[in-house]
């Protein structure tokens, strides 16, 4: 096997066990359930497929979850760059403790993070009494959905971005002062071309996440059909009532919808290392 | 232009003193409103009722359940993943071999597919109508609607934690100390537990802190996969659900309070980490 697979040879051991354990469990955990969805899509037909997919109530779901993860990921575009900026580049009083505080959605559980969003902005929460006045809703409608979305996706520009600051030369900044620019305009036709492929590969990662995210957006949402009805709710009620035809249909779309995303984002690195030698 | 003035002047690599001010009085806002305000709500929520309501809660034999199916799930599948993470870094840091960039690319996969989706394919793979599905329930395995499943659900979301840590690091460590161990004597296994283990340990202990804290709150895949059986299939943020969706207000944010608490000690661990050991972590993160 070593001999077959191998392109040069090494002097290492172990290739056969590490190779095998790594295909095993990549083909039982990965592999072999997605191949089920497709296998299971396959069987049901392209056409019939389709026909499932085809209903107002699908569309509306799915174009809202990606709607709101397009919108959120957006905004932790934006937001994302000037808080990696921020943080690399300005000392203030509790800058590590803001550093670190960036990735608390990563470890805190999304139906943790979803009912406690929902408790702050709901009509009698904190959040939502103080926005009641000026007729402005988050929980239960789709505002709400962008809430959780932002938060599930904000650590992911500021850290694909914020090495990159911090490898910024600033004698480049520096050259472009001297020869006149003012800091506005170094900024966006220096610093900012130099960051771009890592705020588009934050930007997907934050949007591949939050298409499908679930926990944090079912509890906020509101869940009423065609209005914020997220996709993966619609998969898991259709499994609740044992349509896994339907159930498989949507997931598919979704699955297409990842692997999109995830193209998207190594054809950005490609480009990126083509580019400028950086990731 | 004299020194003085250069002095007072801004840096022409910086932005003026009001700009810098404004940003990061708008970062700090911001941070407080979209990240603090959550963490700080689900404390508050749980102890609304005062401490003993909300320990009391926790003690309720569907709590003690929740917390006790939680801890086993981790306890199987992230040593499950730090393996599989140790084999698959080994495998592609150490060899050369085709498909390589498609084989990081698949092991990639999970994080941008929707947990949803995850225990859907689980669902389908080994569901009552598939015939693999079949084939287990005429040998009395139960994978769907019990703790494999959950097992199986947690392993797919938090593929990619250990692996992802683990490459980056050895790729750059390269594989000469090895070869040396190797060239002095030392078996491959030596070699492995002597020289690459405590090279890429503070990485191992970064991706496996990772990998436990999504293990432990992972909620769409089990929630697909468990089948909701109370006391039986119920991990925490299942429980949470359930709880909130019953008002039981206390109750829930009190689960979640022990979950939320949990993220914070993984948060001062993961940065303790980072500051200490940056150099031996991921080359993406810190220099």
């Amino acid at each position: 096997m070593r001999a077959s697979i191998l392109r040069s040879p090494s002097p290492l051991p172990g290739f056969g066990l590490s190779f095998g354990i790594m295909m095993t469990v990549l083909s039982i955990v990965v592999l072999l359930p997605i191949g089920a969805l497709l296998g299971r899509g396959l069987m049901i037909g392209p056409g019939d497929l389709w026909g499932m997919v085809n209903s107002r109530r699908i569309w509306a779901a799915l174009s809202l979850s990606f709607r709101a993860a397009l919108i959120a990921s957006l905004f932790n575009l934006v937001f994302g760059l000037i808080l990696a900026w921020v943080l690399v580049r300005y000392r203030f009083w509790g800058r590590r403790f803001i550093d670190a505080a960036v990735d608390l959605p990563v470890v805190l559980p999304t139906a943790v993070a979803g009912i406690s969003l929902t408790a702050i902005y709901a009509p009698n929460g904190v959040f939502g009494q103080a926005l009641a006045p000026f007729g402005i809703k988050v929980a239960y409608t789709e505002l709400g959905i962008w809430m959780a979305l932002i938060f599930i996706g904000l650590p992911f520009v500021v850290r694909t971005v914020q090495p990159v600051i911090e490898e910024i030369d600033r004698e480049v900044e520096e050259v472009s002062a001297t020869l006149g620019a003012q800091r506005a305009y170094t900024l966006r036709r220096v610093v900012l071309p130099t960051l771009t492929p890592a705020l588009l590969t934050g930007f997907a990662l934050a949007l591949a996440r939050s298409v499908g995210e679930y926990g944090s957006v079912i509890f906020i949402a509101g869940n009423i059909p065609n209005l914020t009805e997220i996709a993966p709710l619609l998969i898991v009620i259709r499994l609740e009532e044992y349509n896994y035809n339907a159930a498989a249909a949507i997931g598919i779309a979704m699955l297409l919808i990842s692997f999109t995303m995830l193209l998207a984002i190594n054809v950005i690195q490609i480009w990126s290392r083509r580019r400028i030698g950086l990731v | 232009m004299s020194d003085v003035v250069l002095a007072q002047s801004t840096p022409v690599t910086t932005e003026p003193r009001l700009t810098r001010h404004i940003l990061i009085g708008a970062v700090l806002v911001l941070i407080m409103v979209l990240l603090f305000a959550p963490l700080i709500a689900v404390f508050a929520e749980a102890l609304a009722k005062g401490w003993m309501a909300s320990v009391g809660s926790l003690a309720s034999p569907d709590a003690r359940s929740a917390i006790r199916l939680t801890l086993t799930v981790a306890a199987i599948a992230v040593p499950l993943n730090a393996v599989f993470g140790v084999a698959a870094a080994w495998a592609i840091t150490k060899f050369d071999f085709r498909g390589k960039a498609f084989l990081i690319t698949l092991i990639d996969l999970p994080f941008s597919v929707s947990p949803v989706v995850a225990g859907l394919c689980l669902v389908l793979l080994c569901g009552a109508n598939s015939s693999l599905g079949a084939w287990l329930i005429a040998h009395d395995v139960k994978i769907v609607f019990a703790f494999p499943g959950i097992v199986l659900a947690t392993m797919f979301v938090t593929f990619p934690f250990v692996a992802r840590e683990l490459i980056p690091v050895m790729v750059e460590q390269g594989r000469a100390e090895e070869e040396a161990a190797l060239t002095l004597g030392a078996s491959g296994w030596r070699a492995f537990f002597t020289v690459t283990l405590p090279n890429v340990r503070w990485a191992l202990l970064y991706g496996v802190l990772l990998c436990n804290a999504r293990a432990m709150g992972e909620f769409g895949a089990v929630a697909v996969i468990s089948g909701k059986i109370r006391g039986e299939t119920t991990t925490m943020p299942i429980m949470i659900e359930m709880l909130y969706n019953e008002y039981l207000s206390v109750a829930a944010f009190s689960l979640a309070a022990v979950l939320a608490f949990l993220a914070l000690v993984t948060l001062t661990l993961k940065s303790l980490l980072e500051w200490r050991h940056a150099d031996l972590l991921a080359a993406t993160r810190r220099h």
